[in-house]
């Protein structure tokens, strides 16, 4: 029996995957448990404590680093060269790269997310905005035509305040790095960090953006088809909510479109989740094969039909599925500049600290240059810990790089 | 064998229990607390530090504790009251002769209290809501603009007690509703011959008989509102702009999300410290009116 943790609606999809897996190995046996998403990472952490984790999970990308410094993870290096049908080349760059530290494979992408604006082609028309935009400069032309458009009640762009992404992908555009020394300290007050919370700023205080945080918004997919905004910053699972959720006569005024970048198609993070194996599993091999075989470009494909979730092999993006999907376009582009958050073990914790100085930020509680001083004073007093491991050589080898 | 070994005797089962459960996990949590203990530390306990009261200074140092702990105060000052207030209210209600269907009120009053915060956090979540929300509806029959209740720092904490006094008031309004009918009728009786008002009968003789029921029920609802937790977890994350975090939601923050445990003892234990001073002060002044 493998015991296989998967996080929210993957995680319930996933199942349908297993019975072809059991079949082809009839002497196996897989359980799939599903873990809440907003409360996994507290989950594992808790599993970890409590010498309870399972042989094979899927774990948020952006904390491989930490369980590879807690000793979590078996290193997968051996494995995949044994492995002929999963090759590292065939994924997109920053997708495998989340969850390479030090140089050793920690984790196999299992789908991939990076977040861009969903847009409402009828209200860019309506406002005179012809194309979608590709830059900062012309994404902010978009947003004030749109503005003046829909009046007072209504915006142009939604900017979730309980979220740190869409603050962390224009800051992750920037030329510097958001960590410096080797991850010792923040570098937030770097002058291409500065640009992206000036822009994120400037949208809250000419209106583009509400002050509002997602539970504010009771339904984010009904406010689309209202027009309550026309831009929303989020990830490809909402394809498949769009299609579902808004009437037929809206399905063909939506689009997705690349994130806008300083000086064109920006970059923004490679988000996702990967497989990993746990440390200390007694079933390591059954789990691995699990992995190999849920990481087949056909069975990609399938999860792909399943959930919408996009598949990190380019193999498996020509499937004809993908290929017709016109909103699957966008996230295809923008998956080659992909980037990983810095592979600090304390970095989502830092990310929390974006959300909330972001939202200080937003409702003009703190100016730009406060903002960015602030997020590395807290940075800065996170990594505290890391800087003291560091030092003293009592961090792993998994310590993994800043930048 | 002597009286006072045969007493340990009898009380040695109870006392090794409350060692093991009460008094093991506090010490331990006290000797955490001096430590930078956290997930690295139980990865490799070579990444464990005395650090001594560098956890109680950090964070008395630390803006968001403060705010946290405005925020409970400000929790605690005004739901403590409201809620005391609004059982005893109902209690009174309940109990007078003129009220209907007595034990449909005395459940349906009761009822938030048995259901779970989460469920009922949900339709108030929508209650609540800026444009759509029955509340604002209300609000704007008599002509007062939509409050963005949720969304607002200024007004996320009187939600948020709104809430909880709605959820908690039926538990206190029982213990009152007991406190009344303990009361002998004929004290009643002989005010209204000697001509009392409805109003100096509450003054004179419910409010004094029922001042040791106050004195508990003050008690376990300052205990009870001190432990904030549950409300702004489930209805608004902390949110927004932090101005719903409190002390103890930091401590969950701290301890299980982040197992930083070193630095979530240290906030238990300022909890505690405040909590015991300001019941302490409760007794005093209970104690000194005579109350008791």
């Amino acid at each position: 029996m493998v015991k296989f943790w998967a996080m929210g609606f993957e995680g319930e999809v996933v199942q349908r995957l297993i019975p072809e897996f059991e079949r082809r190995n009839p002497q196996l046996r897989v359980e799939v448990q599903q873990l809440p998403i907003t409360a996994a990472h507290e989950k594992l952490l808790t599993a970890f404590a409590g010498d309870s984790l399972p042989d094979v999970g899927a774990i948020g990308n952006t904390w491989i680093s930490e369980f590879a410094l807690l000793d979590a993870l078996e290193p997968l290096d051996r494995r995949l060269a044994d492995t002929a049908t999963l090759r590292g080349d065939d994924y997109f760059a920053g997708a495998w790269d989340t969850g390479v530290i030090d140089g050793r494979t920690y984790a196999v992408p299992w789908y991939v997310e990076t977040r861009l604006p969903y847009y409402r082609k009828d209200l860019l028309a309506q406002a005179g905005v012809e194309r979608p935009p590709a830059t900062w400069a012309e994404w902010q032309q978009a947003m004030a035509a749109i503005k003046r458009e829909v009046g007072p009640d209504r915006y142009a762009v939604l900017f979730p305040l309980n979220e740190p992404e869409p603050l962390l992908n224009l800051g992750i555009q920037s030329p510097d790095p958001l960590l410096r020394d080797n991850g010792r300290y923040g570098n937030f007050r770097s002058p291409g960090f500065k640009r992206a919370l000036a822009f994120y700023r400037e949208a809250f205080d000419r209106k583009w953006a509400p002050l509002a945080s997602n539970t504010q918004i009771a339904n984010v997919w009904n406010e689309f088809g209202r027009g309550y905004f026309s831009f929303y910053v989020n990830g490809p699972w909402n394809i498949a909510e769009f299609r579902k959720r808004l009437p037929a006569e809206l399905q063909d005024r939506w689009m997705t479109m690349p994130l806008p970048g300083e000086h064109g198609p920006g970059a923004s993070v490679a988000g996702g989740a990967s497989f990993v194996l746990f440390r200390g599993s007694q079933r390591a091999d059954a789990a691995w094969k699990l992995i190999a075989y849920l990481s087949e470009p056909g069975v990609q494909v399938r999860f792909h039909g399943l959930s919408g979730n996009l598949p990190p092999r380019r193999a498996s993006w020509n499937a004809p599925a993908l290929l017709a999907d016109p909103y699957a376009r966008a996230f295809r582009d923008q998956l080659e500049r992909a980037r990983p958050t810095p592979k600090v073990p304390e970095w989502e914790r830092i990310a929390m600290e974006i959300k909330l100085v972001g939202e200080q930020l937003a409702n003009g509680r703190l100016s730009v240059d406060q903002a960015a001083a602030e997020l590395d004073r807290r940075a800065d007093r996170i990594l505290e810990k890391r800087r003291w491991m560091l030092d003293h050589h009592t961090i792993g080898e998994a310590a993994g790089e800043g930048g | 064998m002597k009286p006072s070994t045969a007493g340990w005797v009898f009380a040695a089962p109870a006392l090794s229990v409350i060692g093991v459960f009460f008094a093991v996990p506090v010490l331990a949590a006290l000797a955490l607390s001096l430590t930078d203990f956290d997930i690295y530390s139980l990865a490799h306990i070579e990444n464990l530090r005395f650090v001594a009261f560098d956890n109680y200074l950090n964070l008395l140092r630390n803006p968001l504790f403060w705010s946290a702990l405005g925020n409970t105060l400000y929790f605690v000052a005004v739901g403590v009251p409201l809620s005391i207030a609004v059982s005893l209210g109902a209690a009174l209600l309940l109990h007078s002769r003129l009220a209907w269907f007595k034990p449909l009120f005395r459940t349906a009053f009761f009822a938030p209290v048995v259901t779970t915060v989460v469920a009922v956090a949900v339709i108030w979540r929508y209650l609540l809501h800026t444009r759509y929300g029955l509340i604002n509806w209300g609000l704007a029959q008599l002509g007062i603009d939509p409050v963005d209740w949720l969304g607002d720092p200024d007004w996320a904490m009187p939600a948020i007690i709104l809430f909880a006094v709605w959820k908690n008031f039926g538990y206190n309004m029982i213990i009152f509703l007991a406190g009344l009918q303990a009361i002998p009728e004929d004290l009643y009786e002989a005010a209204r011959i000697d001509g009392a008002s409805p109003a100096r009968q509450f003054r004179h003789i419910t409010l004094p008989i029922l001042g040791p029921v106050l004195l508990m029920v003050s008690i376990l609802t300052l205990a009870g509102y001190f432990q904030l937790f549950a409300e702004p977890y489930v209805i608004t994350q902390g949110g927004p702009l932090q101005s719903t975090v409190s002390v103890l939601y930091l401590m969950y923050e701290e301890g299980f999300k982040w197992w930083n445990l070193g630095n979530a003892s240290a906030v238990a234990f300022l909890l505690f410290v405040l909590m015991t001073a300001t019941t302490s002060a409760l007794m005093w002044i209970a104690r000194r009116k005579g109350v008791e």
